[in-house]
């Protein structure tokens, strides 16, 4: 479960990219995240990976309390949430096996549970024939696919995906918008960052609409926007 | 970061190398070359410190024997001496040597031929191990029995001792000036191979990788590519010196300068070399990496 109740973060003094914002996401729940480029999307995934604390408020995040987490902890935390960047971010100079295998290894899995759950997970994402090549070998949709397959490898609660079709077109989008979803329906809590709105009305997903650090909106009724309001 | 980790992350140390070639290269390359500049130099002090000592032993003190012993209990008193502390070696000469050596001192002077010995005393030529302790030590030799006399160049003695001074502080300061440089540029090079494969340990925090998970495989490297280093560095250390050693023995006008052989060096060569190579690469590789874990 993702929890923020009245979180404020400022990166200097009067500078704040959330002004105060509150949001649950139960264990389980699809979500979409839209709103205009600075408007504190990043700021909140930051929060959720504990790449940042917040100024004030609190985060929760599948057990953690991340306004007094320690260092040590945040690897940890890291586990229970995939996350799948835009731009992919693999590891270019190892396979797409090692690519997945090396998120096993991090957590200390045994050589005989990856040489298991790798391959099931590849199959899931449909890469199982190309476990030997290299990400610069695949297309950007194939390299989202990977980059899904590494964030649900360790099998985590929740998965963040930041524009994951921000570099894909409408047909790799779709298809990648219905793996995520099929993901979901296993059981994962899934929290989709995005700017494309036709996908965002596509799916009938809860929105959560946040514009100059504030939530705009919040339900499952459409694409909500500063001006909608 | 979990036991049955350790296998894999080793062998990803050491794909890394050959992974980032150019990078491993040219930190082997600079590694080799600082540590070559710091063993020549050690080796050149080490044998001007040698050589220095070695002509400080030259420095001779005298002990005259009392007149009166006759030639068998003047050689007796030499136990007595070489049984003092600081004493390297006490060499008898007799009235008569002493006699003969004043007389070719001379030229061989006719005017000397047919002097009697007698007026001379029997004596002991004295070298001592440490000469810094020269007055310490003839204070000693005067109180053994049968000693009536001692003359030493306590001048000659201090001198020796302020240039063994001197040359030590200067190698301790050049070589640790050199080699902080040295680790400087060395730390440089691992800073940028790191800065090279900073996203992929962005990516590795991001997946919740543990610090000891992502830095082992570069200590790993560090440590290899450090050791590699340090290893050549030393092969092409002691091929240059012998080279120099067979110039410097075909050099007639040379042969004063006495160099002790690579062998003799060894030791403390392979520690020093050992040392700097685990240092750099170790250190070098654990502290430059922490500036990119703040993910």
């Amino acid at each position: 479960m993702i929890e923020f109740t009245d979180v404020v973060k400022s990166y200097s003094v009067g500078n704040r990219a959330l002004k105060g914002v509150s949001m649950q996401i139960e264990d389980g729940e699809f979500a979409f995240l839209v709103g205009p480029s600075g408007s504190g999307k990043s700021t909140i995934i930051k929060l959720i990976t504990g790449e940042l604390k917040p100024t004030s408020g609190t985060v929760h995040v599948n057990g953690y309390s991340l306004e007094r987490i320690r260092k040590r902890e945040i690897p940890y935390l890291r586990r229970t949430v995939g996350i799948v960047f835009q731009d992919f971010r693999l590891i270019q100079n190892k396979t797409v096996y090692e690519n997945v295998a090396f998120v096993m290894r991090a957590i200390g899995a045994q050589e005989k549970e990856i040489r298991e759950r790798v391959p099931y997970v590849l199959n899931l994402v449909g890469l199982d024939t190309k476990s030997r090549r290299h990400p610069g070998e695949l297309s950007g949709g194939e390299q989202q696919r990977l980059a899904i397959a590494r964030a649900l490898v360790n099998n985590p609660s929740t998965i963040i995906a930041d524009e994951p079709t921000g570099n894909l077109d409408p047909a790799r989008s779709l298809e990648i918008m219905s793996l995520l979803m099929e993901i979901n329906n296993l059981g994962t809590t899934m929290l989709v960052v995005t700017h494309a709105k036709d996908l965002v009305e596509r799916f009938q997903k809860r929105v959560i609409a946040i514009d100059d650090g504030l939530i705009i909106g919040d339900g499952m009724d459409g694409y909500y926007t500063h001006e909608d309001q | 970061m979990k036991i049955n980790n350790i296998g894999y992350l080793m062998k990803e140390g050491i794909r890394g190398i050959f992974l980032h070639g150019f990078m491993s290269f040219a930190a082997v390359c600079v590694t080799v070359a600082c540590l070559l500049i710091v063993g020549g130099f050690s080796c050149l002090m080490y044998n001007l410190s040698i050589m220095v000592e070695d002509l400080n032993k030259t420095n001779q003190v005298m002990v005259y024997v009392d007149e009166n012993y006759t030639d068998a209990e003047a050689r007796s008193v030499g136990t007595l001496i070489n049984k003092v502390d600081n004493v390297f070696q006490a060499t008898f000469v007799s009235r008569e040597e002493a006699l003969e050596d004043f007389v070719a001192d001379h030229g061989g002077d006719s005017a000397f031929v047919g002097v009697d010995a007698n007026p001379l005393r029997h004596r002991f030529v004295v070298l001592l191990e440490d000469n810094s302790l020269i007055e310490q030590t003839v204070a000693q030799l005067q109180k053994v029995e049968g000693v009536v006399k001692i003359s030493a160049a306590y001048e000659l003695a201090q001198g020796f001792t302020t240039l063994q001074d001197v040359l030590h502080i200067a190698s301790i300061a050049v070589i640790g000036v050199l080699l902080l440089v040295s680790l400087l540029i060395i730390s440089n090079t691992v800073k940028l191979a790191m800065y090279d494969r900073r996203d992929e340990i962005a990516i590795m925090k991001m997946v919740g990788a543990t610090n000891g998970f992502i830095r082992l495989p570069y200590v790993v490297e560090g440590f290899t590519l450090g050791m590699i280093g340090a290893g050549l560095a030393f092969g092409v250390l002691w091929l240059l010196y012998d080279a120099l050693l067979g110039r410097l023995a075909s050099v007639d006008t040379l042969q004063l300068l006495n160099f002790v052989p690579f062998q003799e060096l060894l030791l403390p060569m392979i520690s020093i070399f050992c040392a700097a190579g685990l240092f750099v690469g170790i250190v070098g590789s654990w502290t430059s990496i922490r500036k990119f874990m703040d993910v």
